[in-house]
């Protein structure tokens, strides 16, 4: 077994035991971006001689005893839509194509104050809007697990760099399914948190009633101490929320008995391809045999949860995107006539399609004369949508279900036909609209060779159930043997 | 004009609140700085900075509206107001629309002629100020400086209760008082802490409907508020008169030409797109805060005048000049307690401070002097050590110094001459210098004996005692 083969805590680990070193650790993992990124793209920014320098630094913390957490020393890739003080932070957008912030985000100092090493900045749909990373204006990033897939998005350029070994591990942001589905699409682990446990201090908003951080790993160990490192009650989110139950990697037991495990039925329509039924509902089978009590259940309300997740996305994604101007810093349109010819002119040519539908519809849906008819009905949707999962939650400890209806689809299938992309978000994005947490696992190998994940949503705050019976049903799989580039 | 009509005023009324800090980032709102040093990541809109709302800015803001009798909206919400400006750095500015933290509130008024009337607010909301645009005079470059982005501010909105410039001023020194009182902001119209803009329309006396309005912006000055009223109602009743239709526009005063002109029409107007700003979560204030609110109100003038009245017993004129302004109050209150004497204290402050006020066009508020000063200054005439001239002469210094009077008459050897024997010589060589105003008071003058202490006086460089040096010229020229 190589260095690459080890889980981020496993390597955690060795360098704390001298096996390895943290630079050992970057050297590795440059080493294999050498080898597989100039297929894949997984990257927008990264700046090797910072990370071996910071590498290096680590390891004299580590020497020096002041670094003893069970991160320190471990490669990480950050995706490019939160800020990293003095290294370029683009969204994958043209418009902020050269822009370097002034300040890292939370989730990114709580990481480097554990000792985590920055390798850089990961590819991602434009400003994360987008569910296959084809939407970047950098190129899209290859599925490693085949290259002519899509890794899903838009934080597929982290789950393709897990699922690659060119990270250790990654964070992702997720405001419809982000996390769950490239990490689904890729093989890997992906978590969502309970809206206000991960601060958005320094994440560049998209809906900024729906953003959450969360990891993407090689498995839920990494998933539950990466999430351990990042949650934080943070002064500067006013919408941060203050939690004395973080110890999630408490939870990293294998057992369910008892727990009661909902399977929404609404789920297991007509749009669900046949085998990732069945691979769903044989991981159900194994938790059942593990001790669980599974249920089937009508959710109720899941064919709103599009509509209503497109408008109030987009409205919040139109407001926040307005600040991208040609003013302050970001492209600028080399020639204009005017304030409002720059306006115009740099927005134009800053932003790609995908982003550019969403502000328009974002705009009309906040518009006078339709915000009630729009807007206004979509937050009584989200509401409601709350409540059904409030209604699920009194009688199960968590909802079991698929993360998408489908393995990745080929590269170049997705974006002539927007509306079908949008419906493919259809299990993951209610779990941002009610603001709970959500798992996404590797469940099995589909006939095509690419990966089908499994998703566990939990009531919120109830992270640590979540982690409970992804980590079960992970010890009971055992290696699905997923393959890919590296393989 | 053939009929008869009437104007009909509402005021939107832009209140720059004094907290130390601005309202969603701790950078500081203190005026002046080189361009976009006070500022930071989140007042100058970077992406990934958040809005954090500072509590001052509620407290003073439900202060003002509890002050204005206003009903306080105890879960209230901030929304963004979308559009496109370089003075706006998110390119929304944070305001309230759906749910402003006062509404339902008045002010009763008191016009010229003694009587009252009630001028209702329909809300009052907190929101943040832009930037300020800077055009090169010589390049074709603008520069924005971020210093007051983000500065806070409440906007009070009038209903359109008013009818003539005389009662917009009067609801404006209203609300200045109110507000001057809570200390909630300095109010100063010329530095822009306080920006009225004016809703005006006309109608027919007697006609239920209003008339379409205007809005009228860049009012500085209450002379320029009642200039614009007097100009804009002329204007629409000359357009009404000649058979045209006022257009519900925009317009912006040109107080040194006294015209208006106009800045932007109806069909200009933006969709501001407003909705509730998802970065910051619905503001519940508790019982036990408002409570902490209500109970932290100053007395304001009217109860002040009654404890005046009481405490002090001095005229009902002076009570109500002084309690006009916190500013005043607060001095009067501080030097009588320092030295006893409400009426003298009370004459220090209509006499000579609102002299020199008005000399150097100033306001109350720009008052520096400790009102310890003025109690001594009093003390030192009382207790014959300067006289009263002299006491003039000295406060002047400690209006624009805050000297201490004690040192200072010291310092310059302005003590009174009580000395009789050195006043008994130089109005000896007085009368003996001046023998045509002796006889003019021995033939029956009385008033003559007032140049002859005016000479005295002159010759003793001020300091001499008056009360002594008219006794001893009694004495003598009595003999």
């Amino acid at each position: 077994m190589g260095i690459l083969d080890l889980t981020a805590v496993q390597l955690g680990k060795a360098i704390k035991e001298k096996k390895y070193t943290a630079l050992e650790a970057m050297e590795a993992v440059l080493e294999q971006i050498d080898k597989t990124e100039e297929d894949l793209n997984c990257y927008v920014t990264i700046d090797k001689e910072a990370a071996l320098e910071a590498a290096k630094k680590a390891q004299e913390k580590i020497d020096a005893g002041e670094l003893t957490g069970p991160l320190a020393g471990v490669p990480v890739a950050i995706k490019d839509n939160m800020c990293t003080k003095g290294m370029k932070t683009t969204c994958s957008s043209k418009i902020l194509g050269n822009f370097i912030p002034q300040f890292s985000s939370e989730a990114v100092i709580k990481l480097e104050e554990a000792g985590a090493v920055i390798i850089g900045k990961t590819n991602m749909d434009e400003f994360a809007m987008g569910s296959t990373t084809e939407t970047s204006a950098f190129g899209a990033t290859k599925n490693p697990r085949n290259p002519e897939y899509v890794p899903g998005g838009s934080s597929g350029g982290s789950a393709a760099a897990v699922a690659a070994d060119e990270c250790f591990f990654a964070l992702g942001s997720d405001t419809g399914g982000s996390i769950r589905q490239p990490a689904s699409y890729c093989g890997v682990v992906g978590m969502k948190p309970t809206y206000g446990t991960v601060s958005r201090y320094g994440l560049i908003a998209y809906g900024s009633s729906l953003d959450q951080i969360g990891p993407l790993a090689k498995d839920v160990t990494d998933c539950a101490t990466v999430l351990e490192v990042i949650a934080s009650h943070d002064c500067k989110d006013s919408t941060s929320v203050k939690r004395e139950d973080t110890d999630f990697t408490s939870a990293l037991v294998k057992d369910v008995a008892g727990m009661k495990v909902g399977i929404p039925r609404d789920y297991f329509t007509d749009g669900l391809d046949t085998e990732v039924k069945q691979a769903i509902l044989d991981a159900a089978k194994k938790l059942e045999e593990a001790g669980a009590i599974v249920e089937e259940f009508d959710l109720s309300l899941v064919d709103y949860a599009i509509p209503t997740y497109y408008t109030i996305a987009a409205a919040e994604a139109s407001s926040n995107l307005e600040r991208f101007d040609g003013v302050k810093y970001g492209y600028r349109a080399k020639e204009y006539d005017g304030l409002h010819n720059m306006y115009k002119k740099s927005r134009s040519e800053g932003f790609g399609p995908e982003v550019k539908r969403r502000i328009m519809l974002g705009s009309f849906v906040l518009s006078s004369g339709y915000y009630d008819a729009y807007y206004l009905k979509a937050l009584k949707v989200k509401a409601m949508i709350k409540k059904a999962f409030d209604e699920a939650f009194s009688k199960y400890d968590l909802i079991l279900g698929p993360v998408a209806p489908t393995t990745a689809p080929k590269l170049d299938s997705s974006l002539s036909d927007p509306i079908k992309m949008y419906l493919s978000d259809i299990y993951t994005i209610s779990v941002n609209l009610a603001g709970l947490p959500g798992i996404s696992l590797p469940c099995a190998k589909a006939s095509n060779g690419l990966p089908i994940g499994v998703q566990m949503i939990g009531n919120v705050f109830e992270e640590k159930k979540l982690i409970r019976a992804a980590y079960t049903l992970e010890q009971i799989l055992g290696d699905l043997e997923l393959g890919g580039v590296r393989a | 004009m053939s009929k008869n009509y009437e104007t009909v005023i509402g005021l939107e009324v832009h209140v720059e609140l004094a907290t130390k800090t601005k309202i969603f980032c701790g950078c500081t709102t203190a005026f002046g700085g080189a361009p976009n040093t006070h500022t930071c990541p989140v007042c100058t809109g970077m992406p990934g900075s958040l809005p954090v709302l500072n509590k001052k800015v509620v407290e003073y803001a439900a202060a003002v509206g509890l002050a204005t009798n206003c009903k306080i909206t105890q879960k209230c919400k901030f929304d963004r107001k979308n559009y496109f400006y370089p003075d706006n750095p998110q390119n929304y500015q944070i305001s309230q629309l759906y749910l402003p933290i006062c509404r339902d509130g008045h002010v009763d008024i008191t016009l010229a002629d003694g009587s009252t009337k009630q001028v209702r607010i329909h809300e009052i909301h907190m929101e943040e100020d832009a930037g300020k645009l800077v055009h090169d005079e010589y390049d074709d470059v603008s520069y924005v400086d971020y210093n007051r982005s983000g500065v806070p501010l409440i906007e009070i909105v009038s209903e359109p209760d008013m009818r003539s410039a005389e009662e917009v001023i009067a609801y404006l020194e209203k609300l200045r008082q109110t507000i001057q009182y809570l200390g909630a902001s300095d109010c100063k119209l010329q530095e822009g802490s306080m920006r009225a803009d004016v809703n005006l329309s006309i109608r027919e006396v007697g006609a239920s409907e209003f008339g379409t309005r205007t809005e009228m912006k860049n009012l500085n000055s209450f002379t320029a508020i009642t200039h614009a009223i007097e100009g804009e109602t002329e204007r629409q009743i000359d357009l009404l008169e000649a058979g045209k239709e006022v257009e519900q526009q925009t317009r912006r005063w040109d107080d040194n030409n006294g015209e208006s002109y106009p800045m932007r029409s109806k069909e200009d107007a933006h969709d501001y797109r407003y909705f509730p700003d998802p970065d910051l979560v619905p503001l519940n204030i508790s019982d036990e805060w408002l409570d902490e609110i209500r109970s932290n109100q100053p007395e304001f003038k009217e109860e002040k005048a009654i404890r005046y009245r009481e405490e002090f017993g001095i005229p009902d004129y002076d009570i109500g000049l002084i309690t006009d302004s916190k500013k005043l109050a607060d001095i009067f209150e501080e030097a009588t307690a320092e030295c006893g004497e409400p009426k003298k204290v009370s004459n220090w402050i209509l006499g000579e401070t609102m002299r020199i006020l008005k000399e150097k066009s100033l306001d109350p508020e720009d008052i520096t002097f400790s009102p310890a000063n003025l109690a001594k200054l009093i003390k030192l005439v009382d207790g014959g050590t300067i006289n009263g001239s002299v006491a003039k002469e000295v406060f002047a210094n400690i209006f624009d110094e805050d000297v201490d009077p004690e040192a200072y008459v010291e310092e310059h050897g302005l003590k009174q001459v009580n000395d009789e024997g050195a006043l008994k010589a130089c109005v000896e060589k007085v009368i003996a210098d001046n023998p045509q105003s002796v006889l003019d008071y021995k033939g029956g003058k009385v008033q003559a004996i007032g140049y002859l202490v005016g000479q005295t006086m002159k010759a003793m460089k001020g300091k001499a005692n008056p009360g002594m040096v008219n006794q001893l010229l009694k004495e003598m020229l009595d003999k």
